[in-house]
């Protein structure tokens, strides 16, 4: 135990004492909104064991206690040394749960220890955390050395893989944060961009047409070719690339013109001129043209330019238009597989949860009835809100999952747009504050571990609030510090305060 | 590889997602109004306002069926605080027990029930709710609430009026969105068959609620709120103190009368004996169990869903064939030795009467043999070239002409068809060509595969009283706002002539009007004045005693009032049947009875005992 009198700084100065003031705000926020949100006719005291406000208190008592032991009682090293065998045990865990657990609407994923419940994928959002931030800050690290890029895809991926197994893909979702923190340690941005252009060609190819998607990737390989080449040149290219683009954007519409023609001139031949024979159909000669779409046309292009581009690109050592072929090849690949993928790969809810999101489908009584209520609760909040236990939409229960995952709405309805935009803003304070004081420490574990902290409480943040107001499928993940339930409020405060003592620990001999 | 200004990219990129999530929140809670539209009517109440029932009327303006005011007590169970349950149930007369049941079904089914209100006792007494609203304020949930119900200031026509009940589910599934859960409903009789002129439209009010589902102000001032539409009167052709007397007369007897006027097709009574009491009706929901259990069956309608045998009635309908087939003239003598013999020493009995007689002596003294000669004599038609197969087809096709064998269409409910047997009928049983006309020969007396409803008898009777037409009978007449079937004015004629019906009339007038002691079987029926027609009917019940059957109308011209009696297991037509149609006759057109004694005699019978139970 590391008594007061030891540091060299004292405690005003070496704890983020604004983070912690967040966290508690936060915290408490969401303590008010669980007992808005379930408050009924005979309200019972905020600290009502038998409502979920008065468990929750407990639950932010508790929490308040662990933090304190985080940042006091535990030697703030000893997360680094034991992260590898705790990485482990949370994915034994993890396993475990599968086979041990009860069917809770469909996913596997909750220990029950008599009254309490609780999930691991919570609590390996901290060990995937530590240990990558401990693998990453090896002396001899690289992340551009395949083996130990490999390396952390592994302790990202293999959580992820047993969560997924677990059905929660939402909480696996999470997981793809962890980009971030590959980025800002030194990890390139194309991949980010990549992705980004993945989501994006899948999303438009769904909701408006492969076709689309194609003119969108050569609009981008248009863009990147002309940045990459010479100066001179750039207008050149994007000129080129940008009349490419919108002959083809025109193309269905003259294609629509011609076909009218087309078949306004076998009318005519029928009725003039053709005499049918037995078994002839009218136009039979031309009719072939009416079956022509301009997305052949398109592919009947690429074929004939690839070869002949590739083959310069070669002779010139073209580095660039190589690489932009084969994005484009696979590109299209991505596109035409999409529909594959859509049908196939994904489970029924999640491809009923993406149309619904995509407006693909409109559900108001299935899926789409948690997003319209949720959207109905906020919407109705407006500027200001309705006040303190006001709500009628959240208190009468027509949101589901009212005080866990779209504890939002509760917010939403009652504080208003004013009241969204505080809780958002002190979020944005939370990571903003919790990137910065990574960016200011000497130990790339401290850095990593912060940035990993930043990167979960983001993902949930989004994806959470996005859910509630309609820009993300519903994923059941909750909002950090603010939804009820004792497991994730644990979590976070355990995420957050292991960093808030690595932090500490810097401060008070540096 | 640079990883300077990452840090900052990554807030800009923060930055950015954040100013997506508020932009989009500012869009749906500032710039977007439909939001809040929903979420109003998301909390919106109805409170649905129930229309009056149509009345029911007699004939002659008497109320059969009206409303009165009945107060059930209410509960919304998520407004109930902690209340002496005891108090309660002293107050409502029920035990503590049955409260605490209820609540505890409440708060089983709290998802279900959400935020409405259930109906925790029905129909209690006015001087218990009186007791119940003094206290009321004590037991914050509770509440009652006033609801009409059907009263019967008559005690007239409780299978035909028919009782009214809450929807079931599968009620409600079967007429999509016209019902909801506590609706009441016609179930039987006139309330189901003019339930949609009946029941009206339901209106509602619609309230704002906050979020102590308090009920603030009328939603958007009342703008989208519906007034009920109280349902129509319906008029019937019913004559209630006729109905009324015709109760009377059956009870603790089983059977049905049916009286119809013949020159409309309405009818005046629709008797069916054991019935359901209009005191049950009226809380038909604690007197089902044991309404369905009685082991006579006062649910079963017998007047319009009971297939009896004719008996001897049914002669006539053989001698109109007859006439109309040209084999039967009423000049025709047949001989009668105490029956009909035929084959090997087989016999059709028949009682003492003279021998040989014509066509108006046997319908007057009802004849068995009289009748074996015209059904052979028309299964062995010539026409037919011994065909009985085709004889017999065309001898149903005849007889169906009267609605024998076919549901008559009238405007009641659940009307059966009885049956009529054709050649099928018979190649089924014996094979084709191994029967004939003897193999048949009961059915010249209605009997064996004849069933007919007493509804057939009456308007069977009501086509000779019209000397050849009908109207199909019907209950509801048209009225301001209700609408009857055109096909209850149009005349309806049978497949024999009407020139064949003045004679078969003549016997039945001979039948009651003979005198005692001169062998017509109806004497008994005769009233001074009346001119009363009729045919008596004993058939064979294998379930023990004969069913005694009459039919007649009055007066022979003009006739006002065709009739169909039918008591099972009252012995001859002429014990039972024959005096009680004609005690309804002399009511119905004298409007009192003189034969007080027979009346008397009619009313005390008790035939319970007779009637095999099922």
């Amino acid at each position: 135990m590391i008594g007061e009198n030891t540091h060299k700084r004292g405690l005003k100065q070496s704890v983020d004492w604004k983070l912690i003031g967040v966290y508690i705000l936060l915290v408490l926020i969401g303590w008010v909104n669980i007992y808005a949100s379930v408050h009924s006719d005979n309200p019972a005291t905020i600290f009502d064991w038998s409502v979920r406000s008065g468990k929750q208190f407990v639950w932010m008592l508790t929490s308040f206690g662990l933090a304190g032991l985080i940042l006091f009682v535990i030697p703030p090293r000893l997360w680094e040394g034991t992260s590898i065998p705790l990485y482990l045990f949370v994915c034994f865990l993890l396993v475990a749960v599968i086979f041990l657990s009860k069917d809770v609407k469909g996913s596997h994923s909750w220990f029950e220890l008599g009254p309490v419940k609780f999930q691991p994928a919570e609590i390996s959002k901290i060990t995937t955390s530590l240990l990558l931030a401990n693998v990453m800050s090896r002396q001899n690290f690289k992340l551009s050395q395949f083996k130990d890029f490999l390396l952390v895809a592994a302790i990202i991926g293999v959580p992820m893989l047993i969560i997924v197994a677990e059905s929660e893909t939402g909480s696996a979702l999470v997981y793809a944060g962890f980009i971030f923190v590959l980025y800002r340690e030194g990890f390139s941005g194309w991949w980010l961009a990549l992705i980004g252009l993945v989501i994006l060609l899948f999303i438009t190819t769904l909701t408006i047409s492969p076709y689309t998607s194609i003119l969108i990737l050569i609009g981008i390989l248009t863009v990147c070719n002309a940045f990459m080449g010479p100066r001179k040149e750039f207008w050149k290219r994007i000129g080129i690339g940008a009349g490419f683009v919108t002959v083809m954007a025109l193309l269905p519409w003259l294609w629509g013109l011609l076909q009218e023609n087309v078949q306004g001139h076998l009318d005519w031949m029928t009725r003039v001129a053709w005499v049918p024979k037995a078994g002839e159909s009218s136009g039979y000669r031309w009719s072939f043209l009416l079956k022509i779409k301009p997305m052949y046309v398109l592919l009947a292009l690429s074929f004939l330019l690839l070869p002949i581009l590739g083959v310069r690109a070669f002779r010139r050592k073209d580095g660039f238009l190589g690489l932009s072929i084969m994005a484009f090849i696979i590109g299209v690949a991505l596109v035409f597989s999409t529909d594959f993928i859509f049908q196939n790969v994904l489970q029924d809810h999640q491809r009923s949860r993406i149309e619904v999101l995509l407006g693909m489908k409109e559900d108001l009584a299935g899926v789409g009835y948690n997003v319209n209520q949720s959207k109905i609760a906020i919407g109705s909040g407006g500027l200001t809100g309705k006040g303190f236990l006001q709500g009628t939409q959240t208190a009468f229960g027509f949101v589901p999952e009212q005080s866990t995952d779209f504890i939002f709405c509760t917010v939403g309805e009652e504080w208003g747009f004013l009241g969204c935009l505080v809780v958002v803003l002190l979020y944005v304070f939370l990571i903003t504050r919790l990137i910065l004081d990574a960016e200011r420490c000497r130990e790339s574990f401290t850095r990593i571990y912060g940035y990993c902290v930043a990167s979960c409480i983001f993902m949930h943040l989004f994806i959470n609030i996005g859910m509630t107001v309609g820009l993300m499928p519903v994923i059941g993940i909750p909002l950090p510090l603010l939804s009820y339930g004792g497991s994730s409020l644990w979590a976070f405060t355990i995420l957050i305060f292991i960093f808030v003592a690595l932090y500490r620990q810097e401060k008070k001999y540096f | 590889m640079t990883t300077d200004h990452r840090h900052t990219r990554l807030l800009i990129g923060l930055g950015v997602a954040a100013a997506i999530l508020l932009a989009k929140l500012f869009s749906i809670q500032v710039l977007d109004d439909h939001y809040k539209a929903d979420a109003e009517i998301n909390s919106t109440v109805r409170e649905m306002i129930l229309p009056t029932r149509g009345v029911i009327y007699d004939r002659n303006g008497r109320i059969l069926v009206g409303n009165k005011v009945a107060y059930d007590i209410l509960v919304n169970p998520r407004e109930v605080e902690e209340f002496d349950t005891l108090a309660l149930a002293t107050v409502l007369d029920v035990t503590p027990d049955f409260i605490r049941g209820k609540m505890d079904e409440y708060h089983r089914n709290r998802r279900k029930i959400g935020f409405q209100s259930v109906t925790m006792l029905k129909q209690v007494p006015a001087e218990t709710y009186n007791r119940f609203a003094e206290v009321q304020y004590r037991f914050p949930g509770f509440r009652g609430q006033v609801r009409g119900i059907r009263d019967y200031p008559i005690n007239a026509g409780g299978n035909l009026l028919g009782y009214v009940s809450e929807v079931n589910q599968a009620y409600i599934d079967k007429h999509p969105g016209e019902y909801r859960s506590g609706d009441y409903a016609g179930m039987t009789g006139i309330e189901a068959a003019r339930e949609k002129d009946l029941r009206g439209e339901k209106g509602y009010h619609m309230y704002l609620r906050n979020s102590h589902n308090q009920i603030e102000q009328p939603y958007k001032d009342g703008a989208f709120d519906k007034e009920a539409v109280p349902g129509h009167d319906i008029v019937t052709t019913i004559d209630a103190e006729l109905q009324q007397y015709g109760q009377e007369l059956m009870q603790n007897k089983v059977g049905a009368i049916v009286a119809i006027e013949p020159e409309t097709g309405e009818i005046l009574a629709l008797v069916s004996s054991p019935g359901i009491d209009v005191s049950q009706l009226a809380d038909i929901g604690k007197y089902y169990e044991e309404i369905s259990k009685n082991p006579y069956r006062p649910m079963y309608n017998r007047a319009v869903q009971a297939s009896y045998p004719p008996g001897s009635v049914f002669k006539l309908v053989n001698g109109l064939v007859g006439l109309e087939e040209g084999v039967l003239r009423p000049e025709m003598m047949y001989p009668c030795s105490h029956g009909y013999h035929f084959g090997a020493g087989h016999k059709l009995g028949c009682h003492g009467h003279k021998s040989p007689l014509n066509m108006e002596e046997s319908i007057m003294m009802s004849c068995n043999a009289y009748y074996c000669y015209v059904l052979k004599n028309i299964l062995d038609n010539r026409k037919f070239d011994g065909d009985y197969g085709e004889a017999m087809d065309h001898w149903h096709d005849m007889v169906t002409s009267f609605g024998f064998g076919t549901k008559l269409g009238s405007d009641f409910p659940a009307e059966l068809s009885g049956s009529i047997p054709t050649a099928k009928t018979y190649n089924r049983a014996y094979g084709k060509g191994r029967w004939n006309s003897t193999t048949v020969i009961s059915l010249s007396i209605g009997q064996g595969e004849i069933l007919a409803t007493p509804m057939h008898l009456a308007n069977f009777c009501a086509i000779v009283a019209n000397r050849g037409h009908y109207y199909i009978p019907h209950i509801v007449k048209a009225s301001e706002g209700v609408e009857i079937d055109p096909k209850y004015y149009e005349k309806q004629y049978t497949k024999v002539s009407l020139e064949h019906f003045p004679k078969v009339i003549k016997g039945m007038w001979r039948a009651v009007n003979s005198g005692a002691g001169m062998g017509g079987t109806a004497w008994i029926a005769h009233v001074d004045g009346l001119d009363i027609c009729g045919k008596t009917g004993t058939a064979q019940n294998p379930r023990g005693a004969d069913n005694s059957c009459f039919i007649c109308f009055a007066p022979m011209d003009h006739p006002k009032i065709a009739i169909a009696a039918y008591v099972e297991n009252g012995g001859f037509g002429a014990t039972y049947a024959a005096p009680m149609a004609s005690l309804m006759v002399e009511k119905y057109l004298k409007g009192e009875v003189k034969r007080e004694d027979l009346e008397k005699r009619m009313k005390e019978a008790n035939l319970m005992s007779r009637v095999k139970k099922d």
